[in-house]
Order: structure tokens, then C-alpha cells, then sequence
């Protein structure tokens, strides 16, 4: 169905349940009981994760399937929402022109940057990718000010600016062709309160559809050229091939995929900061892709959910919720507990837990919540008698 | 006119001198051995055929256009392929995958943007790579990972991988190095039956004199980067100067 | 030229800085082939142990500051004194003038950063035996992707863990009070008073420096260990086939290195006050420094140390910019005379850029060096 074999159009159909039921998946708990702080149902938080994932999804085609580590990427992010905010600034609010236009310019950045830096391999290629990123955070900190707003974030100014398109009286948010963004409807079902907003359904349809081309690419010819360049660069060029366009394909593309990320940042929130193009968010997409499972199609989708939820809940967690929590401890012990966990591990030392999740991540499951699962899978059937040969190999998942 | 000329060929590494005015003429749909103790700059010279090493002077023709000056995949699509010493392969892919890579780029060129199409459509692509595991008799692997194959049959797959885009010119850099005996005798029955079933030539840099004279229909023997002699294999049996060139390496 | 020397003169702290953390990279990468993203956090944790030791030493200077963790100070209320209020104010005294009277106690906590120096070196190598002990060792056989990843968890980690412990904000400490003012070294030059002036901490800073490279040179030129280990980074291969037990070495090699970042960064906590993410500020330029060096190349790493350090300084000269601005006729708020006042920002990026496309293998770098 849609060109695609059985078990990808389950994944897809999979990934396109996720992202349309995630009101209700992740809100699992009435807002009254103690674990509603577990819930990540809110709109601002969904919009995130299906945010993040179109990123991966993207950082998944460069660095999954070529194995080039780029260390860079949020630069991208950063160029997109910068356009798409002058899209705002210069003409209107439709995102139908913003979100596309965000797209084509990253995509103009990447294939400069992407043809630099691909003269070089390995960790060349890494260094050459964050040097880029750091001269485009750097210099939209400082003195691309008039551009980038500099440390006041970039924020369109309906008085001041010329937004030649935009009608009379017409809407001053982001919007789709006059359909507010931020629209949303609530639905109360006994405690439970479900949260539906029409940003983020625009952000899962475009996930569901980014997702949908990403299986395209990874079961393509294209595709397969680039697994093989991964496997083995030299055979490539004496079978003939020239690595190189491969390659900024590629890069293009995954640049294009952050673009319209950052693209779509803009169109549910309407500022755009340079902080977004700092390298520990580069860093943080690199960690997404490998706690998630690299190479693997649904991995980075999992990856940025994954952190992004970590994130939210862990720097949530206050002093006196640990205290509830660890109540039935001996004082001194409950005390010591609370001391340790709320200095170290949660609310603003979120980062630390991060940091070694990701560690025991590279250490132990170097596949990532992919690998992990499909362990915990293998462990269960083998306790049944299964006669099914594992000798049966299929390409990236 | 051979299909490949090499015509006065040098190189030189810093001060070392590792071609010094090479000539070669490979004839059209003959086995030519290039043989010579080491060091002798076979390999250099190989390197200088496939784009990897550009000859400080001298002009290396095949099929009356000069290779010099373009990149390993310029000359492939001229119709060179190359075996390496150890099997290079794809190893993540699927043998089946490893066929049909060569034969995208026999039907597409250097770069297509094939992005979007599935690689299942490729029906012609598949039988054409399936045709070829076949008649190495590799068939039945072909679901199996590049990787999980004997060492043998990762030098048969090589061997489908260059065969199946139909080349002029197969060099092979010392195929059946560092092989077992049975394995070394495979692989030369292998290589004499892709000969009779094909128009193909064959430039062989081999140490192995077995090989080289089962095979080789004219040889050209390397020394210090300078070719001593050219000729049939009869005739390279005891020449006086391949003697005094393998003085102790080997025996002849 | 007084102006190009005193730019390439206050290049050279910065530059020294480079230096040592690039070296140490060099020596981890060139011996144990792993790239480590840690060892900026290194370089942090050695300026962290000068604020602990000066908070030890009761810093006479910091006495009442917020960011006192392990601080040895005796706090009496003293009636002579009183706050707004009228209540008697509290007066903290260090513990070591306590005992060991006012002169010995004072002058403690003034060469406070000089002693952590020394205190410092068994704590990195301690540090970088664990580190190497305990992850590096179990990462040498997986691909230098999983190295770069499995470090920057651990810079991630070590960054945060001080963050917990000392807060985000930079911690000030005190450099001696006799190296606190400037030098004229101007004069030195038969330049008239003035002209090109520069603190003397910084020149300590790199005569400092100078000396810790010399040493680590000559640790390597001169003793067994030093020729295992160059041995080891020329091929690796062959010094295992000799029979050297080579991991001994490798352990040791990893808390050298430490050793080397942590003086650097404890002596240059009274440069620029350390804050949790100094690591990751400065561990970006010095991977840019050993790629521009050469991966694997000793004097590479130094050399591209200072050269940049002194790049950086002159790209942040005004007055060069300005008159390029003008020459070029252009005007305050034109982008391209934007972008060439804040070339400062950016300027060791962009000869790396230049660098790794003209000079694949960095300045003195060899063939072959990472490059699958």
C-alpha cells in the first residue's frame, strides 16, 4: 500500500496511530491523582515531541544510513525558524508560505554547507559541521543582530512590520489560511481532561508525512547507495558511482527535514532565538538518535519523545514532591534521599540523568530503545518453543 | 592496438623512483600477468589504471582514451573494474544488494536521484543480479549478510559484483593472495570459466607463478619499477633476466 | 607593530590554555586512539579544584560569598561590630590564620591557586586513571563514533555534577596578590611606558605553560616511557607485538594527560572564573586546535594552540576592522561591515574551515590519521 511492503505500512500506520491518539496516550492519568505529573499530554509539550521527531527522522537519513556524523544540525533548526519568521515579518502569518520557505532556505545553507564539508570524512567532517553551527550561532548572537534579533529573540512586530500580504484586520498569530493555530477544543471525560489543539495536528500530519517519505528513501535505490557507502566508500567509487552528490543528497535532505522543524517551532510559537543553534542542541539530536536506535526507522522517533519527556517530567520533580514520595523512608535517610536526588539528578540537574542515561545507553545498548525492545522481544519468545530460524536477515528496520 | 596502452609511464614517491618508464600494450580478450618480486611497483602501477595514483609523466590509454586525470568512478564507467587483494564488498548489505548496486550504476550512471522509487520495483535490476549469483553459483546466499560469508565466497561475490556490469577490462590485484591451495585452484577455475564464457580482458598482478601459469597468455615481467621482458608464458620460463630479477624469491 | 605585539602578547594566554588542553588530547588520541570529548571537563574540574582550594585556604578576599562549599572559616559574632540593625555582625576568620597566626594564614590563602597546582596533580591522575579504569579502557575496539558519544555523556555528566555542586554561575578566585597588577614589557623593548603593558598573571600563565609542554616533550623524548609511548603512536601494532604491556601505559598516559589539563585549568581559574559548561566552552576551539594541528601530531597541537590563541587576539582588535570598514566604504549598519567587526567571533572557525580544505591532514599532521 502506498508503495510500501506489509510491515512498513504497519510502522507507518503505527507512527501515524501515535501521533494522532497522543492526546489521549499521554494522559493516561486523571488531573486529579498524584501521578498527573506523568502526563504529557499538553499541546505546547506534543507539538515538541512530534517537532524533535521530524528532525530525527531527518538526522536519521544522514547519519543512519551514511554514518556521517554531523554535529551541527540544530543550525539548521535555528536558519529555518529564522526564515520562517521573516515570512511572517515581510509578508503574513499563513504558515503555507512560512513553513515551505523555511524548507528551500535551509536547504540553500545546507548544499554550501554540506558541499564544504563533505571533502572530508570521519571526524573532519564532524569538526567541519560544528564549526559551521558555531559560526552561525555566534554570529546571530552578535552581529547579525539586525537579523536575528540577537540575545531578544527575533519576534514579528504587527505595528512596525511590513507584512505586505497580510489583509486588513487579518490575524496576527500564526495561522493556516485564516485557520488560527492555536485553536483548541477541550473534552472533560470524568476526571480526564483531553487537550485537542490545531497546531499540533499540523505538526503530526506533517510528521505522519515526513515519516511516510523517510521509509521511501530507506527502502529506495538512493537509499540502499547510501547504506553501501557507509559499508564500504571505496568499492563504491570503483563500482563507478560518485559518492559525492550521493552524499549531499543526503545532507540536503536531512537539513531540509531540521528546516522545516525549525519551520514549524515558528508556526506554534512565534519567536525565534539563537540558543537554538547552539551545539549542545546539536548535541542533544545526536543524543536522540542514539537512545532511540540509529539506522533504525523508528528509533528517532522514540529518541525524541523519549528525551523530551525526560526533560519535561525530570525538571518538573520539586523537593517537596520527593518528600511525598520517600515519606515512608527513616528521616534522616529521607532527608539525605530528597538532598541527593533533588541536587543531582532532577529539576534543574535534569541534564546530569541525561548525561548517564545516554552513557549506559552507548555503553550497554549501543542499538538504542530499538535494540532494547527487540532483546526484551527475543528474551520472551524464547521462552516458548519457537521453531521460526533466525537465520532470515532484513535490511534496517 | 591493445585495448590498454601505457606508454612511458613514471612515478616517483618522494626520492624513490617506483615506475620508471613503464610500456604495457594489454591485447583485447587476453589474460596479461604482471608479475615481479616485491616492491617491484606492480601495484603502483595498478593504481595508476583505476585513478588512484596519477603518473608524474607518460599517458595510460584504454580504449583509445586516456585515463589520466579522472576519478576511480570516471574510469569504471569506461568499463574497468577492479578485485582488491581482500575482498572489498559492501558487508552491511545483503549479497543480493551487493550485485544490484554495480548494476544501478551500469544503468544509471555515476548519480541518479532514484530517491522515492522502491528498490522491489527494480524487477530487471534483480534478475539481472539474481542471473549473475546464479552463475557463480551463489544464488542460494543471496538473503545473507555480505558480512557472513566465507572468505571464498566473499571473493566470488567481488568477483559477481565486477562481472555483472559487463566490463572491458578486469584487473585483478593478486586474487588469490594469502588463499589456501584449494581455495587458490577455485578461484582459477573460477576465473577460467568467466573467460570462456565471455569476451572479457583480464590484466592479473599475481606473486603466485601457479596461477600466473595456468592462466596468463602473455606475461610482463616487473622489475625496480621497469619492465624487463614481455612475452608467453613458454617463453618467460628461464629467461636468464626473470632469473636473476626473482634471485632467491621464488622459483620458477 | 607596538599593537601587533601587544595583540600577539595577549594571544598567548589563551593561546597557552589551547595548547595544554589540545596536547592532551593529542597524547589520549595518539596513543590510545580515542577521541575524547571529556577532556574539556577536565580542564574545568582542574579550575574547580583552585576554587576548593582556595575555599579550603579561606580565601581572605571571598570571605562571605555564596559560593562557599567546603569552606574553612570560623565564624564568631563580634560585639564590636554591628549591621543596620544594631545586632552584632558575624566575622568569619580562616581557620589557618586561627592556628597558625595571621602572617602563615594569610599568606596560605594568597598563593592559594599555586598550591592547588600541586594538590591538583594526584587528583587528575586519580581522575584520569578512574576514567580510563573504568569507561575508556572498554571503548578502544568500538568505533570512534561510540568514543566521541560515550565522552561527551561523560563531559555532559562531569559538567552537571559541578553545576549540583557549586552552582551555574562563574566562581571568582584569586590570583597572588604580588602577580595581581600589570607589567610593562614595553619598556623591556625600548617602547616608551605604557605602550604594551600585560598582567603579570598572565605572563606566569605562560612561562607556566611553556614549562608543562617542555616537561611533557621532554618526558617523551627521555625516559622509557616517554619512547614506549611515541613508539605507540607512531604504530601501535608493533609496540604490542613487542611484549609491552601496553595497557600499564595506556592508564598512565591517560592520567598525564589529565594532569596536564587540570594544572591548566587550575592556574587559569584566575583568568576567566570557572563555571560549569568552561569545559564545553573551550573543549569546541581545542578540537578545532588538534584538527587544524593534525590529529596525532604533538607539536601540531601546540603550535595550532598559540596560532590560534593569537588569531583570536588579533581578529578582536578594533582598530584594523574599523579602518577595513572604512576603507571598503561602508557603513554602520551594512551586514558585511557587521560581519568583519565580528570576525572575532568566528575567526578560528573559519581558518579551521580554510585549514582542513587546504591541508587535509591539519599543519603537521600524517597521513592515514582518522580518516575511515
Amino acid at each position: 500500500m502506498l508503495g510500501l511492503n506489509k510491515k512498513d505500512f504497519s510502522l507507518l500506520l503505527f507512527v501515524a496511530f501515535l501521533a494522532i491518539a497522543a492526546p489521549f496516550l499521554l494522559n493516561p492519568f486523571p488531573a486529579s491523582s498524584s501521578l498527573s505529573f506523568l502526563n504529557a499530554g499538553y499541546p505546547a509539550l506534543m507539538q515538541l515531541f512530534a517537532i524533535f521527531a521530524i528532525v530525527l527522522i531527518g538526522f536519521n537519513i544522514l547519519f543512519g544510513l551514511t554514518g556521517y556524523l554531523s554535529f551541527g544540525h540544530a543550525a539548521f533548526i535555528g536558519i529555518g525558524s529564522y526564515t520562517a519568521m521573516w515570512m511572517y515579518k515581510l509578508l503574513n502569518f499563513n504558515v503555507i508560505i512560512a513553513i515551505p520557505m523555511a524548507m528551500l532556505v535551509t536547504g540553500i545553507f545546507a548544499l554550501l554547507i554540506g558541499w564544504i564539508s563533505l571533502r572530508r570524512t570521519g571526524i573532519y567532517f564532524s569538526i567541519l559541521t560544528l564549526a559551521f553551527a558555531e559560526m552561525a550561532y555566534r554570529l546571530s548572537y552578535s552581529v547579525l543582530t539586525p537579523i536575528t534579533g540577537g540575545e531578544t529573540n527575533l519576534s514579528p512586530d504587527p505595528v512596525n512590520d511590513p507584512m505586505v500580504l497580510k489583509s486588513e484586520g487579518g490575524l496576527t498569530v500564526p495561522h493556516l489560511f485564516g485557520f488560527d493555530l492555536n485553536a483548541k477544543t477541550t473534552w472533560e471525560v470524568g476526571s480526564w481532561s483531553f487537550t485537542f489543539e490545531a497546531g499540533y495536528y499540523l505538526c503530526a500530519l506533517i510528521l505522519i508525512i515526513s515519516f511516510y517519505i523517510a521509509i521511501r528513501i530507506f527502502r529506495s535505490p538512493f537509499g540502499m547507495m547510501l547504506r553501501a557507502i557507509k559499508s564500504n566508500n571505496q568499492r563504491m567509487s570503483y563500482t563507478g558511482l560518485n559518492t559525492k552528490p550521493y552524499m549531499l543528497a543526503a545532507f540536503v535532505i536531512s537539513g531540509v527535514y531540521a528546516g522545516l522543524a525549525g519551520g514549524l517551532l515558528v508556526a506554534m510559537d512565534a519567536q525565534a532565538g539563537a540558543e537554538r543553534m547552539f551545539w549542545t542542541e546539536s548535541g542533544t539530536i545526536v543524543i536522540m538518535a542514539i537512545l532511540g536506535g540509529v539506522g533504525t526507522l523508528l528509533g528517532p522517533i522514540l529518541g525524541a519523545g523519549a528525551i523530551k519527556y525526560m526533560e519535561k517530567i525530570l525538571s518538573s520533580i520539586s523537593e517537596s514532591q520527593l518528600h511525598t514520595w520517600l515519606g515512608i523512608l527513616p528521616d534522616w535517610l529521607e532527608d539525605a534521599m530528597v538532598y541527593i536526588l533533588a541536587n543531582f539528578f532532577v529539576g534543574h540537574a535534569w541534564h546530569l540523568t541525561l548525561g548517564l542515561v545516554f552513557m549506559l545507553v552507548v555503553i550497554f545498548v549501543p542499538g538504542g530503545l530499538v535494540e532494547l525492545g527487540q532483546r526484551i522481544g527475543n528474551r520472551f519468545r524464547r521462552k516458548k518453543p519457537d521453531t521460526a530460524p533466525s537465520g532470515e536477515t532484513t535490511p534496517a528496520e | 592496438m591493445g585495448i590498454l596502452e601505457v606508454k612511458g609511464v613514471n612515478k616517483r614517491f618522494g626520492g624513490l623512483q617506483a615506475l620508471g618508464d613503464v610500456n604495457l600494450s594489454v591485447e583485447e580478450n587476453t589474460v596479461h600477468a604482471i608479475i615481479g618480486p616485491n616492491g617491484a611497483g606492480k601495484s603502483t602501477l595498478l593504481n595508476c589504471f583505476v585513478g588512484k595514483l596519477i603518473p608524474d609523466s607518460g599517458s595510460v590509454m584504454f580504449d583509445g582514451q586516456s585515463v589520466l586525470g579522472r576519478k576511480p568512478y570516471e574510469i569504471n564507467q569506461m568499463g574497468i573494474s577492479r578485485v582488491f587483494q581482500t575482498p572489498e564488498i559492501f558487508t552491511d548489505l545483503t549479497v543480493l544488494e551487493n550485485v544490484m548496486i554495480p548494476c544501478f550504476a551500469k544503468r544509471d550512471g555515476a548519480f541518479r536521484m532514484h530517491a522515492i522509487e522502491h528498490v522491489g520495483s527494480e524487477a530487471a535490476i534483480r534478475e539481472q543480479a539474481e542471473q549473475m549469483l546464479d552463475d557463480v553459483s551463489m544464488l542460494d546466499k543471496r538473503h545473507m549478510d555480505a558480512s557472513s560469508l566465507s572468505r571464498g565466497d566473499k571473493r566470488r561475490l567481488e568477483m559477481a559484483m565486477c562481472l555483472v556490469q559487463d566490463p572491458k577490462l578486469l584487473l585483478l590485484d593478486e586474487p588469490t593472495a594469502g588463499m589456501a591451495r584449494a581455495d587458490t585452484n577455485n578461484t582459477i577455475d573460477l576465473l577460467k570459466e568467466i573467460k570462456d564464457k565471455r569476451d572479457i580482458t583480464m590484466a592479473i598482478i599475481e606473486h603466485d607463478m601457479h596461477v600466473v601459469f595456468s592462466m596468463a597468455e602473455r606475461i610482463t615481467v616487473l622489475a625496480q619499477g621497469t619492465p624487463l621482458v614481455e612475452d608467453t608464458p613458454d617463453n618467460i620460463k628461464g629467461h636468464p633476466k626473470v632469473r636473476e630479477a626473482y634471485l632467491g624469491e621464488a622459483q620458477v | 607593530m607596538e599593537e601587533i605585539l601587544q595583540q600577539v602578547i595577549n594571544g598567548l594566554d589563551r593561546g597557552s590554555a589551547y595548547a595544554l588542553i589540545a596536547l592532551g588530547l593529542t597524547l589520549i588520541f595518539g596513543t590510545l586512539g580515542v577521541v575524547n570529548f571529556a577532556h574539556g571537563a577536565l580542564f574545568m574540574i582542574g579550575a574547580f579544584v583552585a576554587v576548593l582550594v582556595s575555599d579550603l585556604l579561606g580565601d581572605i578576599r571571598e570571605l562571605g560569598s555564596a559560593d562557599d562549599f567546603f569552606k574553612l572559616v570560623q565564624v564568631v559574632e563580634d560585639p564590636t561590630q554591628t549591621d543596620f540593625l544594631g545586632r552584632p555582625l558575624s566575622v568569619e576568620t580562616s581557620y589557618w590564620v586561627v592556628w597558625f597566626g595571621e602572617n602563615f594564614g594569610n599568606w596560605l590563602s594568597d598563593w592559594s591557586v599555586p598550591i592547588a597546582v600541586l594538590i591538583s596533580i594526584p587528583i587528575m591522575i586519580f581522575i584520569g586513571w578512574a576514567m580510563e579504569r573504568g569507561l575508556i579502557r572498554h571503548f578502544y575496539h568500538r568505533p570512534h563514533a561510540d568514543q566521541i558519544l560515550v565522552t561527551f555523556g561523560l563531559a555532559i555528566v562531569l559538567g552537571d555534577l559541578i553545576r549540583a555542586m557549586y552552582g551555574a554561575n562563574p566562581i571568582q578566585t584569586a590570583m597572588p596578590e604580588s602577580l595581581s597588577g600589570p607589567v610593562d614589557l614595553g619598556v623591556f623593548l625600548g617602547y616608551d611606558v605604557g605602550t604594551i603593558t600585560y598582567s603579570s598573571w598572565r605572563i606566569v600563565y605562560f612561562f607556566f605553560s611553556m614549562t608543562i609542554i617542555a616537561g611533557v616533550f621532554a618526558f617523551l623524548q627521555f625516559t622509557t616511557f616517554g619512547m614506549v609511548v611515541r613508539a605507540g603512536m607512531a604504530d601501535r601494532e608493533t609496540v604490542g607485538l613487542l611484549g609491552i604491556n601496553i595497557n600499564k601505559y595506556f592508564t598512565l598516559m591517560f592520567g598525564l594527560a589529565a594532569a596536564v589539563a587540570g594544572v591548566a585549568g587550575v592556574m587559569f581559574a584566575p583568568i576567566q572564573a570557572p563555571s560549569y559548561n568552561l569545559g564545553m566552552e573551550y573543549l569546541v576551539p581545542c578540537f578545532v586546535v588538534v584538527v587544524v594541528g593534525g590529529m596525532g601530531s604533538l607539536p601540531g597541537a601546540v603550535l595550532a594552540g598559540f596560532l590560534l590563541g593569537i588569531v583570536q587576539s588579533f581578529a578582536s582588535l578594533p582598530t584594523w576592522k574599523t579602518s577595513l570598514v572604512e576603507r571598503l566604504g561602508l557603513d554602520d549598519g551594512n551586514l558585511i561591515a557587521n560581519l568583519i567587526i565580528g570576525v572575532d567571533q568566528i575567526a578560528i572557525y573559519l581558518i579551521a574551515i580554510i585549514i582542513l580544505l587546504t591541508r587535509p591532514r591539519g599543519l603537521l599532521g600524517r597521513k592515514g590519521v582518522m580518516e575511515d
